[in-house]
């Protein structure tokens, strides 16, 4: 995965801001609870899904047991479909071999359909590096990237964003990139489609070279599938001489009969559809018919480390719907820039950890970035169970060096906790000391400050139940 | 019935009233009620801080004390879900086959406090009376992990005098989280503050539910705004009676143990 953005601050840090930007949370309230409610409504029309969800992770699972088996099966029927395979073991690999691709072809500029394999690997940024000019053509990406800014959710980049703020964006940067949005746009939806529109044709027109990621690739066949709602992506999969799709080793299903699940799962789960509007499959290439050249780029970057742990894997299931960012309630007040990754919200927290590794503040905060409330499993269509991947990500945390105050206390509490005894004078010194602190705030820094900035302590009974309960067994009580 | 109430430390440290109230309310439905001294944590904060390597005493401690019992009770969702999801994880991690079993025993016998009134003895109207407008809080663990449902508002429903609101946003989370509460305590209070409007909106006097740590969070904010809106765990609510509505007859109050 692409390094950790320069300077970001740990999650609970940059949440903080998040927290105090009354635009910011009002456009993400708005936004998650309507994807949010319509999902649930989806979801509840299928009297199977409990089942279809089931399967989807049981397919998930068998494919990544044999993935080697699946993933050679797809090369070779891409290849004797007409392609070319590449294997990528990690980001720079990926960003050469695409590089590479896109020199030979002579062109300095390609058209994308919204990926987040390559937005993992910094595609854009190497491409860039090498005088090649990336446009996005995915309207959230475009928003992003006209207003120089980084997406803040899987599916919808730009969700941070309300309608006023990218008619500006569109009005101030679009001349720049291409051909300008119209004098005197509103910030009417429709007018601002129409604007982006206008300005994405003339450069699908003209693009000789598309990239694109996958949603799936069915390994049977050696065929790529991508799953969209605008046909922008169709788009660059038919328009450009040159396709190079970039996607995930785990992105393998076996047949189309599996294939079949997840394109019931995953409209649903993400856009609340019932079936996806814009559904694109090719297999190599084909005379007269789309792109002359095809590529595929099978991408790593830690995904077989993560198979290797035995909790961790579970987290490769991920068909990207971002049912689990819409129904987070941090994620729907820290936002998705917080997590400092391209995966953010409570898959992003499972996932980044695992592929960056949990070295810098942002990826060692990222596992605490949860209540475990549990709502993202609930409404994960392969029931990956973040919670479970969560805590299983804690623990690597607080094994690394650090955390000597934390590990000390808790240590002291365990100790404390194998015995009645010491436990119940733990207890009694705990009642003393704290009875003592009241007004109920702690001005050290630390936990205690941390919970009396917003809230009172508890105030603390004289007398403890098992206290109580003695006395009562002893006096006969009303046993 | 022999029934081992597993109080929580939580409870049992800073919340008393709610273990009187259980031991009340259940002692008023026939239950013969214990409560083994030698109890004390079910290690949930450690486990879910990212500290599982020591819980293995106090799961071993949990198996040991309450495997007598015919049914062991606890006025948690979260410490319940705690004992039947990570409990056997925790054993199984040991490689303890000894210990595995002892927990494998006694998971089963777990029930929260709503689910043993309604699952086990088979009760909905438990004889209580609270004459107040209540919004019920389904806490995360007790609705997502325990899979409560509707056991604690059918409890709620046939309390007598008792007025039971609709909580707007009622299945989100509160933003306690336990360590997340001073880890993230940014997000964590604007959660928070959200479930708070949304008890006022609803024009609740008391706002409730099955887990005292949820509680305390949201309390300590109630008080520190001082709210019109006061919490209550749900033990509380099915203990009082016409009467007694104020629990003066279980809560011992001779030495002040109201909590």
């Amino acid at each position: 995965m692409s390094a950790v953005p320069l300077g970001m601050p740990s999650f609970p840090d940059a949440a903080r801001e998040a927290t105090r930007n009354p635009t910011l949370r009002r456009n993400l309230r708005h936004a998650t609870h309507t994807i949010r409610d319509r999902r649930a409504a989806a979801v509840a029309e299928l009297d199977d899904w409990a089942e279809l969800r089931a399967a989807g992770a049981a397919i998930k699972d068998r494919t990544l047991r044999h993935l080697d088996t699946y993933l050679e099966q797809a090369e070779a029927a891409v290849v004797a479909a007409g392609g070319h395979v590449h294997w990528a073991a990690d980001a720079a690999e990926a960003n050469r071999i695409v590089t590479d691709l896109v020199r030979a072809t002579g062109e300095t500029e390609v058209v994308k359909v919204k990926s987040m394999a390559t937005q993992e690997i910094g595609l854009n940024e190497a491409l860039a590096e090498a005088g090649i000019t990336a446009y996005e053509t995915d309207l959230a990406e475009l928003i992003v990237q006209l207003g120089d800014d980084r997406p803040s959710h899987i599916l919808v980049p730009a969700i941070h964003r309300n309608r006023t703020e990218i008619r500006d964006i569109f009005r101030d940067a679009m001349g720049e990139w291409g051909i300008p949005a119209p004098d005197g746009m509103s910030d009417d939806p429709r007018e601002l489609a129409e604007a982006a529109r206008l300005h994405l044709r003339e450069k699908f027109l003209r693009a000789k070279v598309g990239v694109s990621g996958a949603n799936f690739l069915v390994a049977e066949t050696g065929t790529l599938v991508v799953v969209e709602s605008e046909g922008n992506g169709r788009m660059c999969l038919t328009l450009p001489e040159t396709l190079i799709s970039v996607v995930g080793i785990e992105k393998v299903v076996p047949t189309w009969r599996d294939l079949e699940v997840f394109l019931q799962l995953l409209p649903r789960s993400s856009t609340a559809e019932r079936m996806n509007p814009y559904t694109s499959t090719w297999t190599g290439v084909t005379d007269g018919d789309g792109p002359r050249a095809f590529h595929l780029v099978l991408l790593d970057n830690g995904r077989t480390s993560i198979l290797a742990d035995e909790v961790g894997r579970q987290t490769l299931r991920c068909i990207r719907c971002s049912a689990c960012l819409n129904v987070c309630p941090v994620y729907e007040r820290a936002g998705g820039h917080a997590y400092g990754s391209v995966y953010p919200g409570p898959i992003g927290a499972i996932l980044t950890p695992q592929l960056r590794g949990t070295g810098s503040a942002v990826d060692a905060s990222l596992p605490y970035a949860s209540t475990l409330c549990g709502a993202c499993y609930d409404v994960c269509p392969v029931a990956i169970d973040i919670p479970e991947v969560l805590v299983h990500l804690r623990e690597k945390v607080t094994a690394q060096r650090g955390h000597v105050i934390e590990r000390s206390a808790l240590r002291a509490a365990a100790w404390a906790m194998r015995d009645p005894k010491r436990y119940t004078a733990l207890q009694r010194a705990a009642a003393a000391g704290t009875r003592a602190l009241h007004p109920r705030r702690l001005p050290l820094p630390g936990w205690g400050k941390a919970w009396t900035d917003t809230r009172d302590l508890p105030a603390v009974p004289k007398e403890s139940f098992r206290t109580w309960w003695q006395r009562r067994d002893t006096s006969g009580g009303t046993k | 019935m022999r029934v081992g109430l597993f109080l929580t430390c939580v409870n049992d440290t800073l919340y008393p009233r709610t273990g009187q109230a259980t031991v009340a309310l259940l002692e008023r439905l026939g239950c013969d009620v214990d409560f083994p001294l030698a109890q004390t944590c079910c290690g949930q904060m450690h486990w879910n801080t990212g500290y599982g390597r020591q819980v293995e005493p106090m799961v071993r401690g949990f198996a040991e004390t309450f495997a007598g019992y015919d049914a062991v009770v606890t006025p948690s969702g979260s410490c319940g879900a705690m004992i039947r999801d990570n409990h056997p994880r925790a054993a199984a991690r040991s490689g303890d086959a000894a210990l595995a079993d002892a927990v494998a025993a006694v998971v089963p016998k777990v029930h929260e406090l709503s689910e043993f009134l309604v699952d086990v003895l088979g009760v909905t109207d438990v004889g209580a009376y609270f004459p107040h407008r209540v919004a019920y809080h389904p806490t995360c663990h007790s609705l997502r992990l325990m899979r409560l449902g509707d056991r604690p508002t059918a409890l709620l429903r046939n309390v007598r005098g008792l007025e039971l609101v609709d909580l707007p946003g009622a299945e989100e989370c509160c933003g306690f989280g336990g360590t997340f509460a001073v880890k993230n305590p940014d997000v964590s209070a604007a959660m928070g503050a959200d479930k708070i409007r949304n008890a006022e909106a609803a024009g609740a006097e008391v706002l409730c539910a099955a887990d005292n740590s949820c509680l305390m969070h949201l309390g300590g904010m109630l008080t520190r705004r001082q709210g019109a809106v006061r919490t209550l765990h749900l033990a509380e609510i099915l203990a009082a009676t016409e009467a007694d509505p104020g629990g003066l007859t279980w809560a011992g109050v001779r030495n002040g143990a109201r909590g």
